[in-house]
């Protein structure tokens, strides 16, 4: 019986898979951020933003540190709403859905994002717990049906063969770039559209920091990924599409190549040079 | 020249030794020494007695202690379960829902409420809670009493603990990194799936460790609860009949009434329960937190 739900599931899911890989011929835009400004009390920390993030693309957000690209993260899935200081204004659409509208239901609009932050923060549960945690906020409650979720989704960022003995045993136990790997899993079980990583290698050695990366091309398969970064070298390694982001402003956006090979503000073509 | 440094380096090194070992040693010889003095009442009427009985009639050479340490835990139960829970929701909310501002406020008001003497909530607890307990609490359950009673010294008692607890309770909920909530709200929990799956979880040590030191507190609690406890020796389950728990019975009575055989060795051997029964509840939290910290 479960099995046959099990099997049932995973057929749609390919099939979703299919229509994904349709859509992507289309170039499709899954997010839309019209005029948002943020403001911590009186310093304008958000000027003005206007983006379209191409679906299952990987978006590499740009910059030095302190330009605002965090900031701008934490806005697409409201944890803005957590600083009580911080004060949104502007359109966020996500497929007509306005995220900044204040009716909506962040438990589940938050759903539709799965956030990576810079150091990973396994709850303190064990590393089976932690992802089926994700699970049951999406409100499955069978045991057989988690446990299968739990294994996919560990499966799907490449740590079950790692963990599969130890499931019970604590996160901590864990290397820094296992844990970051778990946390994917734990966001990937909300079935999300769109990943937000938050330069999610900044604490990895070079060779979790490799997986990670390649697990994003992956990954974009099937989902969209906004990736935060200040390492030049990985923006170019992964990006499909560019937005290079000064003092809280978009400067300057483009696909990769664009960007890249032909930048056309100062500002870009300095933080290019300082970068290489 | 590195002569010098190196003695200097292996004084410090003894200094630290030494102030340490003193730190280890105090509360052995503190132990030790209450035993000695109380050594004499335990020869002469046994241990087994002594805590097995309840009758005092220190003229009879009847020294039964169940009385006492009766007293003693049944304030500090009431006076945990009213501030236990109080200190926790209020830290909780402090920390998780109200606006930084109010912390900020809150924190020099729990530190003063922290420092207020305990004769002054004595006072507070004569003028206040003991005409509360006798004109409020008695009537209602048909019980007629002078208001100095076990529920009072627990009313009073719970006063004091809840800025202690709550200032632990503060401090260990902000030691969970925002990153943390941020990656539970970011799946879709709601605030209070938040705090009770990350807060609460990761700061459960802190939680037991902050309960075990105000329960600790509370129980070796001496001049506030004798101002309101009644202070008559009573095996009563009733908490609107007065106690005598065993700091007060040390407080009340030492220097006097020595010239009755034994007693001073009875007020030792008091002082020696409440030494090894604070002990025990310091080793019972000791173990719960490596308990929770092993999971």
């Amino acid at each position: 019986m479960t099995l046959d739900i099990i099997k049932n599931i995973e057929n749609s899911e390919i099939l979703l898979t299919n229509c994904i890989f349709e859509e992507v011929e289309k170039n499709e835009t899954i997010l839309k951020i019209e005029n948002l400004n943020v403001y911590a009390k009186k310093e304008h920390i958000l000027k003005n933003i206007n983006l379209e993030i191409p679906k299952n693309k990987i978006t590499v957000l740009l910059g030095p540190s302190g330009c605002g690209k965090t900031t701008l993260l934490k806005s697409l899935n409201r944890l803005t709403d957590l600083y009580k200081e911080l004060k949104v204004s502007g359109h966020i659409f996500i497929e007509n859905d306005d995220i900044l509208a204040s009716k909506q239901n962040t438990s589940v609009l938050r759903q539709k994002m799965g956030l990576l932050s810079q150091r990973p923060y396994p709850l303190p549960y064990s590393i089976y717990k932690n992802v089926a945690y994700g699970i049951k906020l999406k409100g499955i409650k069978n045991k057989k049906l988690i446990e299968f979720n739990v294994e996919k989704k560990l499966r799907e960022v490449g740590l079950w063969e790692e963990v599969k003995d130890r499931l019970h045993s604590s996160p901590e136990s864990l290397s820094i770039g296992q844990q970051q790997r778990l946390c994917l899993a734990r966001g990937l079980a909300v079935k999300p559209r769109i990943i937000l990583a938050d330069e999610p290698t900044s604490a990895l050695d070079p060779v979790s920091s490799k997986i990670i990366e390649n697990l994003f091309k992956e990954l974009k398969k099937h989902y969209t990924i906004i990736l935060v970064t200040h390492v030049l070298r990985q923006a170019q390694r992964l990006a499909d599409h560019v937005v290079f982001m000064n003092y809280g402003e978009v400067i300057e956006q483009g696909s990769s190549k664009e960007i890249f090979s032909n930048p056309q503000t100062s500002q870009l073509k300095e933080y290019l040079i300082e970068g290489n | 020249m590195y002569l010098r440094r190196k003695i200097l380096s292996r004084m410090s090194d003894a200094w630290m030794l030494i102030t340490l070992a003193m730190i280890i040693l105090l509360p052995l010889i503190i132990g030790v020494a209450l035993y000695f003095r109380a050594s004499g009442l335990l020869q002469n009427t046994g241990l087994i007695h002594l805590l097995g009985t309840s009758e005092w009639l220190p003229h009879e050479k009847k020294f039964g202690f169940v009385p006492f340490i009766f007293s003693s835990l049944y304030v500090t139960t009431l006076a945990f379960a009213f501030s236990a829970p109080i200190s926790f929701f209020a830290a909780i909310y402090l920390t998780q829902f109200s606006h930084g501002r109010m912390l900020k406020i809150m924190q020099p008001v729990i530190d003063i409420l922290a420092g207020i003497p305990s004769v002054v909530y004595g006072v507070w607890g004569i003028l206040v809670i003991v005409p509360f307990v006798s004109k409020v609490v008695a009537p209602a359950f048909h019980f007629t009493t002078s208001g100095y009673s076990i529920l009072a010294g627990g009313m009073v008692l719970a006063v004091m603990c809840i800025p202690y607890m709550l200032n632990m309770l503060v401090e260990s909920f902000l030691t969970v990194p925002q990153g943390l909530k941020e990656a539970s709200f970011s799946l879709g929990a709601t605030a209070w799936e938040s705090v009770k799956h990350a807060v609460i979880r990761k700061s459960f040590p802190g939680i037991i460790s902050s309960f075990g030191l105000g329960m600790a507190k509370a129980f070796g609690e001496t001049l506030a609860v004798m101002m309101v406890v009644g202070n008559m020796v009573k095996l009563s389950l009733n908490p609107l009949e007065a106690g005598y728990p065993l700091p007060a019975l040390i407080a009340n009575n030492f220097g006097e009434m020595m010239s009755i055989p034994m007693y001073d060795s009875a007020l030792m051997f008091a002082a020696f329960l409440l030494f090894i029964i604070i002990m025990a509840i310091n080793l019972i939290f000791r173990y719960f937190i490596y308990k929770t910290q092993m999971r």
